[in-house]
C-alpha cells in the first residue's frame, strides 16, 4: 500500500539494522520523546532489531500522561458546575484524579462528552446555548492550532457559551528542563514527528549546542524509526551532535506557518505543571487577554474556588509514572505494573492513555 | 412549544413516528406487529400469533441470546436489523449448529420514524431468508424520549448441532492450523467513519453476513474443526487470546498473513488503530486439524464470504495461554486481548 508499505519493507529494516549495528562502537542512550514512538517502537519490535549498545528510554510525550493531578482536579471540579457541558478527548476521563475521575463524574450525573476534535466542542456548544461547553485542552503543538482555529471560530460566530480549559504544553521547553535536570544522561533524541510538522527543526537547535544531544525528527513507521536512530547513531559516533531531520515527507525547517500563525494570535507561554516534572516555565499555552472570554480558567475562577472547596491533591501511591515521564524509570521497574495497575484499573495515567508508556510496554512487552 | 408539539401529533397521525401508545398493547400495538412486523417476518409458527411459539425439534440444540444497540443504526453494509440476524445466527453457527428459529425483541424509542423502523424490518427479512431461518416469536416495547437510544433490537436463537460435531474453544490442539475467512477491521472501520465527529469517507462497508452456510460447507469438507468463533468486538486479538486460554495452549500468527483492506489499514494508520483490534461481524477464525486445514481452506474460498481466507498461523506447545505475533520486520511480540476502548489518539 501506497506511503504504509514503503516503510514497513522486512529488507530495508534489516538493511538499516545492519547499518546500524556496524556503526555502533560504544553504548548510546537515546529517548523517544513521543509516545506515538514509544508505542511504534514496541509494536514492531525494533529494539529487538537494533544491537545491544542502543539503549532506549521512553519520554515524556503523552498529553494524558503529563497532564498534573491538579489540573485533572479542576477538570474534574469544572464538571460537577451546574449547566455546564465538559468535552473531551476519551483518554482523559479513565485517568484518576485525586478523589475522581471524569468517568466517575459523568456517572454521577456530569455532563461529560467525548469528541475526537474541538471542532465538535463547538457544535455541541451550538446545539446547546443555554449551556457552558467548556473543552479540556490538552496535547503538544499538534492539538494547539486546532483549538486556537475553533477559538477564532466561536469569536467570529459569537458563540460565547464555548470556553476551553488550556492545559496544552509545548516540546521544547520541556526538553530543556529534563536536561538540565540532568536525571538521565542521554547522547540522542527521537524528536516528535507530528509535533515538528507544526514547528519545524529550528527549536531543537539549543539541544545539541547547548547539551551536546543529537537530535533527529522522525516519522512514526518502523523504517522512519530505524532511519532516525541511524542518524542518532551516526552523529553520537561521529560527536557532532546537530538537529537532523529523517521525516522530510512531513516536516520542513520552518514548520507550518498557518498554524503557528494561529497558536501565536491565540496563545501566549506561560507556566505549565507537567506530572513528575513540576512548573516548567514558558511551556504551557495560555489564552491571550483578548480571547479570555473563551478562557475557562478566567470563566469561572470563582466557581472553581468554591467547587473544590481546597482540597489538596493526593498522588497515587507508589505510582511511579513521573518517573516513567521523565525516563529515570521503565514501567517493568514500578511495583504497580501490571500487579496492581493494568488497562482495566489504571493507578496512573501512563497506563490509560493508548500513548502512554506504560500501556505500550503492557500491550507488547507481556 | 405548543406548535411543536401540534406538529409532532400532526406528523404522528401520519403514521410517520412511534407514539407511546404503540406499546400500549392496545389498537396500536396491533396495528403495529400486523403492518410493520409480520409483513416482513410472516410463518406459519409467527401467524398464530400466541403468547408462545410452538414447534418440533430434537438432538444437540444450541441456544444463545445478543442484544444490538449499535450506533449509527444505519451504516455502510448493513443496519441494526441485519446485525441482530446475522449476529445471532453466527453465534449459533460457530457452535456447529444449523440455525433454525430466531426470536426477536425491539425496544423502540417513543418518536422513532415508522420508515426507519420499515427499512429495518426489510433488512431483517433479507437476511433470516439468507441464512434460512425464521423468527417465530418477538415483542416491541415503546420508551420515552431519552430512555433509549433511537432502537434497541434483541434476538435470541436455536440450532441442531449435527451428530459427531464437537466444536468449542477448549479444544485446540498442538500443530492445529489458524485459519481465517478474510480481511479483518472492517465494520469496526465502517461504523467508525460515521461516527459523529469523527466522518470520513471509505470505500468500505461493515462485513456484516450470516456465517452458517460457510460453517456448513466446511463441516462438510471436514467435520475436524476444533474451535469456531467470530472475532466481533475485541477484535481477532480478543478471540485467538480466549482459543489459547480455553485449550491452553500458545497461538502464533504471522502479520503478514493476515488479510487487511487497504482502506482500513490507512484508516487503521490515520487513527492510531491496530486492526487485530477492530470488530468485525461476518468473518470467522478456524483451528482446524492439520491434515485436514487445506480442504477447509479450498472449500472456503469457494464460498463467498470466505474468498479470502487464509491459513495465518498454528497452535504451538510453547507460551502457553499466550498469543505471539510475526511481525512484518521480523522480530515477534506478544499479542494481547483488547483491554478497555479503541479510542483514535490525540497527538
Amino acid at each position: 500500500m501506497k506511503f504504509i508499505d514503503e516503510y514497513q519493507d522486512s529488507k530495508l529494516a534489516k538493511g538499516l539494522a545492519g547499518r546500524i549495528a556496524g556503526r555502533s562502537t560504544k553504548p548510546v542512550r537515546l529517548m523517544e520523546f513521543c509516545g506515538g514512538h514509544t508505542h511504534a517502537i514496541l509494536r514492531y519490535g525494533i529494539r529487538q532489531l537494533v544491537p545491544k549498545t542502543v539503549e532506549m528510554r521512553s519520554g515524556p510525550g503523552c498529553p494524558v500522561c503529563v497532564t498534573a493531578t491538579a489540573d485533572l482536579d479542576k477538570s474534574i471540579a469544572l464538571a460537577h458546575l451546574p449547566e455546564v457541558i465538559i468535552t473531551t478527548f476519551g483518554d482523559m476521563m479513565r485517568v484518576p484524579g485525586s478523589y475522581s475521575s471524569l468517568q466517575q463524574a459523568k456517572a454521577e450525573g456530569a455532563d461529560i462528552r467525548i469528541v475526537y476534535s474541538t471542532t465538535d466542542a463547538v457544535e455541541i456548544a451550538k446545539a446547546n446555548p443555554e449551556k457552558s461547553v467548556i473543552f479540556i485542552g490538552i496535547g503538544f503543538e499538534t492539538t494547539a492550532p486546532t483549538i486556537a482555529a475553533s477559538i477564532i471560530k466561536a469569536q467570529q460566530e459569537k458563540i460565547e457559551n464555548f470556553q476551553v480549559l488550556s492545559l496544552n504544553k509545548l516540546t521544547p521547553p520541556v526538553m530543556k528542563a529534563l536536561l538540565g535536570l540532568g536525571e538521565v544522561k542521554l547522547d540522542g533524541i527521537i524528536c516528535p514527528g507530528h509535533v515538528s510538522v507544526i514547528i519545524g527543526s529550528y527549536p531543537y537547535k539549543f539541544i545539541p549546542q547547548n547539551y551536546g544531544v543529537a537530535c533527529v525528527i522522525s516519522g512514526f513507521e518502523p523504517l522512519d524509526i530505524l532511519l532516525c536512530i541511524d542518524k542518532l547513531v551516526e552523529q553520537f559516533e561521529n560527536g557532532q551532535p546537530r538537529v537532523e531531520i529523517a521525516y522530510l515527507r512531513g516536516v520542513k525547517p520552518e514548520g507550518n506557518r498557518k498554524a503557528l500563525q494561529l497558536m501565536e494570535e491565540v496563545f501566549e507561554t506561560g507556566e505549565a505543571n507537567w506530572r513528575g516534572i513540576g512548573i516548567v516555565p514558558q511551556s504551557g499555552l495560555k489564552i491571550k487577554r483578548k480571547y479570555e472570554c473563551f478562557d475557562a480558567e478566567k470563566a469561572f475562577s470563582g466557581l472553581l474556588r468554591f467547587a473544590r472547596n481546597d482540597k489538596p491533591v493526593r498522588e497515587p501511591k507508589e505510582c511511579r509514572c513521573g518517573d516513567v515521564i521523565r525516563g529515570a524509570a521503565t514501567p517493568l521497574e514500578c511495583k504497580l505494573f501490571r500487579r496492581v495497575c493494568t488497562p482495566e484499573s489504571p493507578v496512573g495515567p501512563c497506563m490509560v492513555s493508548s500513548e502512554g508508556a506504560c500501556a505500550a510496554y503492557y500491550q507488547f512487552c507481556g | 412549544m405548543n406548535n411543536s408539539y401540534l406538529s409532532f401529533h400532526d406528523r404522528a397521525r401520519k403514521n410517520e413516528v412511534i407514539l407511546l401508545a404503540h406499546g400500549s398493547g392496545g389498537k396500536l400495538s396491533h396495528d403495529l406487529v400486523e403492518k410493520k412486523f409480520l409483513p416482513f417476518l410472516a410463518n406459519p409458527v409467527l401467524n398464530k400469533l400466541d403468547d408462545s411459539a410452538i414447534f418440533e425439534a430434537s438432538g444437540h440444540l444450541a441456544f444463545t441470546t445478543d442484544s444490538y444497540v449499535v450506533n449509527p443504526i444505519f451504516f455502510p453494509g448493513g443496519d441494526i436489523g441485519k446485525l441482530a440476524v446475522c449476529g445471532t445466527v453466527n453465534d449459533l453457527a460457530m457452535s456447529g449448529a444449523t440455525p433454525l428459529y430466531l426470536s426477536l425483541s425491539a425496544i423502540i424509542e417513543e418518536g422513532f420514524p415508522l420508515g426507519e423502523l420499515e427499512q429495518i424490518m426489510q433488512s431483517i427479512k433479507a437476511t433470516t431468508e439468507e441464512a434460512e431461518v425464521k423468527i417465530i416469536t418477538g415483542d416491541t416495547k415503546v420508551v420515552n424520549r431519552g430512555q433509549a437510544d433511537k432502537i434497541f433490537i434483541n434476538t435470541s436463537g436455536i440450532g441442531i448441532i449435527p451428530p459427531g460435531i464437537d466444536i468449542a474453544g477448549a479444544n485446540a490442539k498442538t500443530g492445529d492450523k489458524v485459519i481465517l475467512s478474510g480481511t479483518i477491521g472492517d465494520h469496526g472501520i465502517a461504523i467508525m467513519s460515521q461516527r459523529e465527529g469523527l466522518k470520513f469517507s471509505i470505500p468500505i462497508g461493515s462485513d456484516c453476513c450470516p456465517l452458517s452456510k460457510l460453517v456448513s460447507e466446511m463441516l462438510d469438507a471436514s467435520p475436524i474443526i476444533h474451535c469456531l468463533r467470530d472475532p466481533t468486538r475485541g477484535g481477532l486479538a480478543t478471540t485467538l487470546n480466549e482459543f489459547a486460554r480455553q485449550s491452553n495452549v500458545g497461538i502464533v500468527i504471522e502479520e503478514d498473513k493476515v488479510p487487511i483492506k487497504e482502506g482500513v489499514r490507512a484508516a487503521c494508520e490515520l487513527l492510531g488503530f491496530d486492526p487485530i483490534y477492530v470488530a468485525n461481524e461476518g468473518k470467522l477464525v478456524a483451528i482446524v486439524d492439520p491434515c485436514e486445514a487445506e480442504k477447509v481452506l479450498v472449500r472456503m474460498r469457494q464460498n463467498k464470504y470466505g474468498k479470502d481466507a487464509a491459513i495465518i498461523g498454528e497452535v504451538v506447545n510453547d507460551h502457553p495461554r499466550r498469543v505471539i505475533m510475526k511481525t512484518k520486520l521480523g522480530p515477534s511480540r506478544i499479542v494481547d486481548m483488547l483491554s478497555g476502548e479503541l479510542l483514535p489518539r490525540i497527538c
